[in-house]
């Protein structure tokens, strides 16, 4: 039971960066902007988290450095595609290949070094129920916290006249720039968001998944969250479901390493991006009717004034 | 204060040509002040960066050397751009290109096999770059599947295969236990131009790549095709062209153009296949494409600019202890500015100084 128990904490664990990039995500996108730089905001707030940690010595402060980061990432992408009507895509591959080198620049000083990680929550008594007390009483605080992010973000969408807005300059921003909301702003906003979480999901790995920085450690999971808003089909709960299944693959491909599967490991380790393949086919297949996603999605706006 | 656009009534041509520059020229000034953030001399770490490679004649043929991959995948990657086609997993065509035409290499190694291995090599890379290419192709045309996230997802997948391979079942028995295939034969070796240099023939073919690229779009059917599908896909379909077929056709070329950069890249100058044999080539190539304003002859500009910048920072490393990484990060601003300058083509910038709020 115990083996059960410490899978189950280890997927909840890799699926956290997932959900948390993927909520921010899916919230740019239903504001109608494609970022595809998820990656370079993700990576850039590992280094930057990493750093801010072990500088101060606080969890907290590293994780607003991760958000901050992210933040400032998410602000160039938007003055781009925003502000000069750039190509989304273009700028997010940009924002990416940037990330990659800002966060080796600045994560340099910082290989090597270790840092406590995000402790795991304690209640006496409601922790130590066998089976379910430390899965559902001892996580760290960042799992608790995507998860109330996931909540906050649907009850924003579906429940809120300000989500509803969001949604409408996501589907038809003309219409949306009729009526008098600031299409663009909205947007910024949304964008702004993505990158908080995105950065937020980056600082996650270092502070709490492993307690060191290596460069290169989110290995493509910005790609992945991307690929669970697809998958999500635009919707907060089943990102939910999303992210916790591909967490679910990443951790498989770990432990069949160490029960010794007869499987080369590499093969076990593209298992998740096989996976988002073959999911990315058949959410897309199924869907083929008619698309979820948001109308404008992808596309730029210039408003006539 | 406020930022708004005015779109312009007809493109202008001449922020057209002069862009690039204005985009490189800002380049230079934002890594100035990282240089100097840094706690570097700007100028002398720029001199380092462009004209210290100018200057010898060994780092002008890595200069090729390096442009050589750059271009080829570009002019690939400009295909399928033009026809609002988004391959971004260049790199791992390139990889697999390499992996296929390297299979031969160590199949036949230390056997008297003839000169007919190398040209064989050449076209396996290009064939498997193709096929893996239309992986995420194919996904697109019959399942609507995002092939932005498919073909990336498949550079890791290709980069996985080939570190099992080289730690695994190609690995070389007298290789001291490195991750490496054994040296591959004369015969299997891209041969170099000048005797005891770097240039290698792989140069020659990026230039045929070029000449066949402008003579795609310019001068055939199918290269109008390309353009009026990506520009006005409403036209498009009205003039009867068929979009999907032409994201299969963008899809393949670009993916033997990478595979076959794969290839050559392994049997010229690295010599036997090893992880690390990229130093991001596919998505280096994404920006030489946009440089290059998806023209053949700007790409081949923009892949030795590109280029330069590879050999400069590995100069400024050396030289003025730079980390690698700056040029990355170099790359990325590159690119930036390169797309926001093209803005200026169709839009005018304007600054409304009112009550509005900031946007």
């Amino acid at each position: 039971m115990e083996l059960v128990e410490a899978i189950i904490l280890a997927v909840l664990a890799a699926s956290t960066p997932l959900l948390l990039a993927a909520t921010g995500e899916l919230v740019t996108e239903r504001a109608g902007v494609l970022n595809l730089g998820v990656e370079g905001m993700m990576i850039v707030g590992a280094a930057c988290g990493f750093g801010g940690a072990w500088l101060s010595g606080s969890i907290i402060v590293g994780a607003l450095c991760g958000i901050i980061a992210g933040t400032l990432l998410s602000l160039i992408f938007a003055l781009m595609t925003l502000g000069l009507a750039v190509n989304q895509v273009a700028t997010g591959l940009a924002l990416t290949i940037l990330g990659i080198g800002l966060s080796g620049l600045i994560g340099a000083r910082f290989v090597g070094e270790k840092i406590t990680p995000a402790p795991h929550l304690h209640i006496p008594g409601l922790t130590d129920i066998p089976l379910v007390g430390r899965i559902l009483f001892g996580e760290d605080a960042f799992i608790y916290l995507s998860l109330a992010l996931v909540v906050a973000v649907w009850f924003f969408l579906y429940r809120t006249r300000a989500g509803l807005i969001l949604r409408a300059a996501g589907d038809n921003h003309v219409s949306a720039h009729a009526l008098g909301y600031p299409v663009l702003r909205i947007r910024m906003y949304a964008v702004m968001f993505g990158g908080a979480c995105a950065g937020l999901a980056g600082a996650y790995l270092p502070l709490a998944y492993t307690p060191f920085f290596i460069p290169g450690m989110t290995a493509g999971r910005g790609w992945i969250a991307l690929a669970l808003v697809v998958f999500a089909s635009w919707r907060p709960g089943r990102l939910v479901i999303g992210a916790y299944l591909f967490g679910a693959v990443t951790i498989l491909q770990l432990h069949a390493q160490g029960w010794g599967v007869g499987v080369p490991s590499q093969f076990m380790s593209a298992l998740p991006y096989l996976a988002t393949v073959i999911v990315l086919v058949l959410i897309s297949r199924a869907r083929s009717g008619g698309s979820t996603a948001p109308a404008a999605l992808g596309t730029v706006f210039v408003p006539d004034r | 204060m406020q930022l708004v656009l005015e779109k312009r009534a007809e493109r202008s041509n001449t922020i057209a040509l002069i862009s690039p520059l204005i985009a490189i020229g800002l380049t230079i000034v934002t890594m100035s002040i990282l240089f100097v953030i840094l706690g570097k001399n700007p100028i002398a770490a720029l001199g380092v960066y462009f004209i210290d490679p100018l200057t010898d004649s060994y780092s002008l043929q890595e200069i090729a050397v390096k442009a050589s991959p750059l271009v080829m995948i570009a002019i690939g990657l400009s295909l399928c751009y033009l026809a609002n086609a988004w391959n971004i997993g260049a790199e791992g065509q390139f990889l697999v290109g390499a992996v296929a035409g390297s299979w031969l290499a160590v199949k036949t190694n230390g056997t008297d096999a003839g000169v007919w291995v190398l040209p064989a090599m050449l076209l396996l890379g290009a064939v498997a770059g193709a096929l893996y290419a239309l992986i995420p192709a194919i996904c697109r045309v019959k399942f609507g599947a995002s092939e932005i996230l498919t073909s990336l997802m498949l550079v890791y997948v290709a980069d996985l295969f080939l570190d099992y391979l080289v730690r695994g079942p190609w690995r070389d028995p007298k290789g001291f236990n490195f991750p490496t295939t054994a040296e591959f034969d004369p015969v299997a070796t891209v041969p170099v131009l000048i005797d005891g240099g770097r240039l290698h023939l792989g140069a020659v073919i990026a230039l045929v790549v070029v000449a066949a690229g402008a003579v795609l779009l310019g001068r055939t059917i199918k290269g109008f095709e390309i353009r009026v599908v990506g520009a006005a896909p409403r036209a498009a379909r009205f003039g009867g062209f068929n979009s999907n077929q032409l994201i299969l056709l963008t899809f393949a070329i670009s993916g033997a153009l990478a595979g076959l950069a794969g290839i050559i890249e392994v049997a010229g100058p690295v010599g036997h296949l090893q992880p690390g044999i990229s130093p991001g080539y596919g998505f280096t190539a994404i920006i030489v494409a946009f440089l290059g304003r998806l023209n053949p002859v700007g790409i081949l500009i923009a892949g030795l600019f590109l280029a330069l910048t590879f050999i400069g920072g590995e100069q400024a490393q050396i030289a003025m202890k730079i980390p690698l990484d700056v040029t990355k990060v170099f790359q990325g601003i590159l690119l930036f500015y390169v797309l926001a300058c093209d803005s200026l083509i169709l839009y005018r910038f304007k600054l409304i100084f009112a009550s509005a709020k900031v946007a």
